[in-house]
């Protein structure tokens, strides 16, 4: 309708030819358009495949590639003599993907009926999926029974996402003969879980806790592997793409021989104390017994609330490692050192004596210091002061010495502070001095207090490890080594187990090798001179040089000895130190018990039976056997 | 007997020869990009001869449709353009009051197929556009515009309603671009543009939740990595990982792992780049454009104003869905539900689009005809 009317055809066809070369020009500004559009595309594909390619290509990468770290094999742990001390056994475990449950507190309500679930295994499961991503798998249960086992797989249908798993545990074959020594691994938790190293930590689910476990933590743990998973978009995996091996961690052997720790363990019969034996040549030990102890295995896979209470509150404390964490009041057992110090600072030559009347005075005090035998023991040098173990002999001494020149003696034969055993967990004791007691009491030092500090009382506490340490150095004519349990490191299955090099010994303490003899003939004179442990070195090839001590638990005014007067056996600490052969040591032995009659009656016997499984095993070449 | 067989076999080859009904570089180019998709779909799907052989029958299909088509003669096509026109408008009425589809009523069922009308009109909205211009005085006027928009909004609404936007836009865009090539003067177009950005922010009132959502993604994919932003952000990392020369046929890992979403359908070309690069993707584009060409070209040598409006406004809009789709798997543009042409998987649009190559080459081959 609204078309013109055409009569004339040339005019109707100029007007196509117009209307086609129209066409043509859009047709043309189209594809120019569709062109430019065209290249804005392929720039927009350049961008992101060339510019932006190595970004696209990890995230790429990171989509499908999902890493699982494997863990390592723990380390073994050896005695001296290649006794498996510590071992890794198979078990199984069940292990939830939190990602594949959909109700999590219902399905953990349900598997509880089929596994034992403690709330402790509980607790950790939380506080591990807190830590995790949803799609890892975490630990529920360790250490299945075979009636788990079958009842789970009875009724795995209904658990989707738990598995059972099998790995390897830590066991402890000698239990709780090594308890304190070995310690134990457990369960990470949350707390353990923040310290550690999170990429070489990611599969693993136990750590060292206590003892040697937790002290070379590093060396056992092993350096984890790890799988590249290729994995879709709902995680599940696909294939294996690439697979590095972990590297178990590194075998321990330990300074100890397990058949001496074995006897030293026995002979305590249960009662409550700590023996260590120290070889004085290289401050290897041989022997560490704390009594009571427990049942490392117990620990592993999780204690149970009740048994961890009962083991926590039990008035003996089992879980305390005596021997480098008890404190006890050293008594007679420092009057070897404290002699031999007079003699090294010039105030007591060898051959000067003291009389011994019952009681010594403070000039101008009233206050009366007793020997142990009423009426004294009379005109005594030091040789015959240690082996009677005659109080007033030190008393003087220590007051001639002065508390300052005392605690600065003592001090040497590391008395106060912790001996830096590789274990954790060492106590510092207490090596009386003015400087101690400012900072405890922040009261000057009175001379009665320097006076009894001679005979090892009052302020005194003394692990038996630091007595030990003492003992040795005394041994070994004052060359201090550092006492530890830590001999050989074995860096693989096959590998040869590499001694562990000790720091070079100090100088000897001791100025004047010739003040050493009265002190060694005094200890000698203690086991085999009539002394107060007279006797103990019977049938014994080499001579044994000792000392007792016998310290009181209680003050005398306290009300608990009035209570324990009748009981004599409950009255003292009690404490032996020996060492043979007395003129070339190559053992130290201290043992300390917490209550008993005297040191030489109680404890002296102990540290013989010590002696002899030593003798036994480990004397003339026998020692040592590390493969 | 043998011999009589060979002699008619010969007979129709020389026939087939003189008749000019086929446009051999456009067959050609259509032919390999048949083969690339059937190649890009297969690994897309994992290996899934199942899914393979619909849409190689569905190819055979189409060709078969094509090649009847080549042979109706663009007067005959230009005569049925109302009906068709109609027919289409109807069917999209059906799917609105029978149709089924996920979220979205796209789909009649057939009984044997499923099939999209809002496809068929890809084709018959751009031969009614044509066919009522090529009557009217070019360049158009408001007056035929308004009229054109008539043609033009009553099946894009019906589409857009489904709700299917995308389709909707591009049935919109191959009308559209039947008026630019009718010669709509320049300033009439920037007006009409004016107008449109003007209307915008209008059509996000209508807007579906779901698709004002994909635009938030666009602008910012990042903001729910997880969620909504998931299928762009996998299928740039597709495309980028693909690097210059691709990771491999079959080895997508974003694809086979199944990162990314819809990729035999929507996202298979993400899956195409990420797998044949940055060559392939430019070989890709260039046999694209080629094609493109070659349809405008043919629509420049058309003897009639049907034709040419027809021809040159397929070849436009079939374009604008590589563009369309091509922007989408790279961030460029929204997501919206727009298949490549001829390698997604997908019955409709592959039987329409080869459709509409029939009607170029019909275009084409009766070019010497001289019109009505």
């Amino acid at each position: 309708m609204s078309r013109r009317p055409v009569s004339n055809p040339h005019l109707r066809i100029k007007d196509a030819q117009r209307e086609a070369a129209r066409f043509r020009a859009r047709a043309i500004a189209g594809f120019l358009l569709i062109a430019l559009c065209l290249i804005g595309l392929g720039a927009r594909f350049a961008f992101l495949q060339i510019a932006r390619h190595d970004e696209f290509s990890t995230r790429s990468d990171n989509n499908r590639i999902s890493v699982r770290s494997i863990a390592p094999t723990r380390g073994l742990i050896y005695d001296r003599n290649g006794v498996l001390l510590a071992e890794n056994v198979a078990a199984f475990r069940l292990e939830v993907v939190p990602e594949q449950v959909k109700d999590m507190p219902r399905m953990l309500a349900d598997l509880g009926s089929v596994v034992a679930l403690s709330d402790d295994d509980l607790e950790h499961f939380d506080a591990l999926r807190r830590s995790k991503h949803a799609f890892e798998s975490i630990a529920l249960r360790f250490k299945l029974s075979e009636d788990e086992i079958a009842r789970f797989s009875t009724q795995r249908w209904r658990f989707p996402g738990v598995d059972i798993v099998p790995y390897l545990t830590r066991s402890y074959p000698r239990g709780e003969e090594l308890a304190h020594l070995v310690g134990y691994v457990g369960r990470i938790d949350a707390a353990d879980a923040e310290k550690l190293d999170t990429d070489r930590y990611a599969g693993t689910t136990h750590i060292g806790k206590t003892g040697i476990e937790r002290r070379y933590e590093d060396e056992l743990h092993g350096e984890p592997g790890y799988e590249q998973i290729e994995v879709n978009v709902d995680k599940k995996p696909l294939r294996t793409i690439k697979r590095v091996a972990p590297t178990s961690g590194k075998n321990l052997y330990l300074s100890i021989d397990a058949r001496v720790q074995r006897v030293a363990e026995d002979a305590f019969g249960g009662r409550p104390g700590a023996a260590v034996a120290i070889d004085p040549r290289n401050g290897e030990v041989l022997a560490m017994v704390s009594v009571p102890s427990f049942d490392p295995n117990l620990f592993v896979n999780g204690i149970s609330k009740v048994d961890y209470s009962t083991l926590l509150n039990a008035p003996d404390k089992p879980l305390l490692n005596r021997a480098i964490a008890g404190g006890y009041t050293p008594g007679s057992t420092v009057k070897p050192y404290l002699g031999l110090g007079g003699l090294e600072l010039g105030l007591r030559r060898p051959e000067d004596t003291v009389l011994s009347t019952g009681e010594f005075f403070i000039p101008g005090q009233a206050r009366a210091y007793r020997d142990d035998v009423r009426g004294g023991q009379g005109r005594v040098d030091l040789v015959q002061a240690i082996a009677k173990s005659v109080n007033t002999y030190f008393y003087s001494l220590a007051l001639d010495m002065g508390i300052d020149r005392f605690s600065a003696w003592m001090g040497k034969f590391g008395f106060g502070r912790p001996t830096g055993i590789d274990l954790p967990g060492e106590a510092s004791g207490v090596l009386p001095s003015r400087a101690w007691k400012r900072g405890r009491f922040n009261q000057a030092f009175y001379p009665g207090e320097t006076v009894i500090a001679g005979i090892g009382q009052g302020y005194w506490v003394i692990t038996p490890i630091q007595l030990a340490q003492a003992l040795a150095t005394l041994a070994d004519r004052g060359v201090r080594h550092q006492p530890h349990l830590l001999r050989a490191i074995q860096g693989g299955l096959n590998a040869p187990a590499v001694p562990v090099p000790q720091p070079a010994a100090a100088a000897s303490i001791i100025h004047s090798a010739a003040n050493w003899i009265p002190v060694e003939q005094g200890m000698t004179a203690v086991v085999n001179g009539g002394g107060t442990a007279n006797g103990l070195g019977d049938g014994f090839p080499y001579v044994i040089a000792g000392k007792t001590g016998t310290a009181e638990r209680y003050s005398r005014t306290d009300e608990a000895w009035q209570n324990i007067m009748s009981v004599s056996v409950e009255r003292h600490e009690v404490l032996f130190e020996a060492f043979t052969p007395a003129d070339a040591a190559r053992i130290a032995v201290v043992v300390a018990l917490q209550a008993g009659h005297t040191g030489a009656h109680d404890a002296a016997p102990i540290a013989r039976k010590i002696l002899d499984a030593w003798l036994k095993y480990d004397d003339a070449g026998n020692g040592g056997h590390t493969p | 007997m043998k011999l009589d067989l060979s002699l008619r076999l010969r007979h129709w080859l020389l026939r087939a020869l003189h008749q000019p009904y086929l446009d051999f570089p456009l067959l050609g180019a259509l032919s390999v990009l048949a083969i690339c998709g059937l190649v890009t779909l297969y690994s897309a799907s994992d290996l899934d001869r199942h899914l393979l052989l619909n849409q190689a029958l569905r190819f055979i299909l189409g060709g078969v449709l094509m090649l009847t088509i080549a042979r109706i003669p663009p007067s005959t096509l230009r005569n049925w353009t109302p009906w068709l026109y109609a027919a289409s408008l109807l069917l999209l009425v059906a799917v609105a009051l029978l149709g089924q589809g996920r979220g979205a009523n796209r789909w009649l069922n057939l009984g044997v197929m499923r099939f999209q009308p809002s496809e068929l009109v890809k084709l018959t909205l751009p031969m009614m556009v044509a066919w009522y211009l090529h009557a009217r005085e070019l360049p158009p006027r408001w007056l035929t515009l308004a009229a054109v928009a008539l043609l033009i909004g009553a099946p894009a609404l019906l589409i857009a309603r489904q709700p299917d936007l995308g389709t909707a836009l591009l049935v919109v865009a191959s009308g559209v671009f039947a008026v630019f090539l009718a010669g709509l003067a320049w300033w009439r177009i920037v007006a009409l543009l004016g107008a449109a950005a003007a209307a915008a922010p209008l059509a996000w009132h209508f807007m579906h939740e779901y698709q004002r959502n994909r635009l938030r993604m666009f602008l910012n994919p990042e903001s729910d990595p997880l969620g909504n932003g998931w299928h762009i952000i996998q299928s740039e990392i597709a495309v980028g990982s693909g690097g210059w020369f691709g990771k491999g046929w079959h080895h997508g890992t974003q694809s086979r792992l199944e990162f990314l979403p819809e990729h035999t359908t929507d996202f298979v070309f993400a899956v195409f780049s990420e797998e044949w690069g940055l060559i392939g993707v430019i070989a890709l584009l260039a046999l694209y454009i080629f094609i493109v060409g070659r349809g405008l070209s043919i629509a420049a040598n058309a003897r009639d104003t049907y034709s040419r409006l027809l021809a040159g406004s397929f070849s436009m809009a079939f374009f604008v869905y590589v563009m369309v789709n091509g922007g989408m798997i790279t961030g460029l543009l929204p997501v919206v539900g727009v298949p490549l042409p001829l390698i997604s998987y997908g019955g409709t649009s592959a039987v329409s689009l080869l459709a509409g190559f029939g009607v170029l080459m019909s275009i084409h081959g009766h070019r010497k005809l001289l019109p009505r």
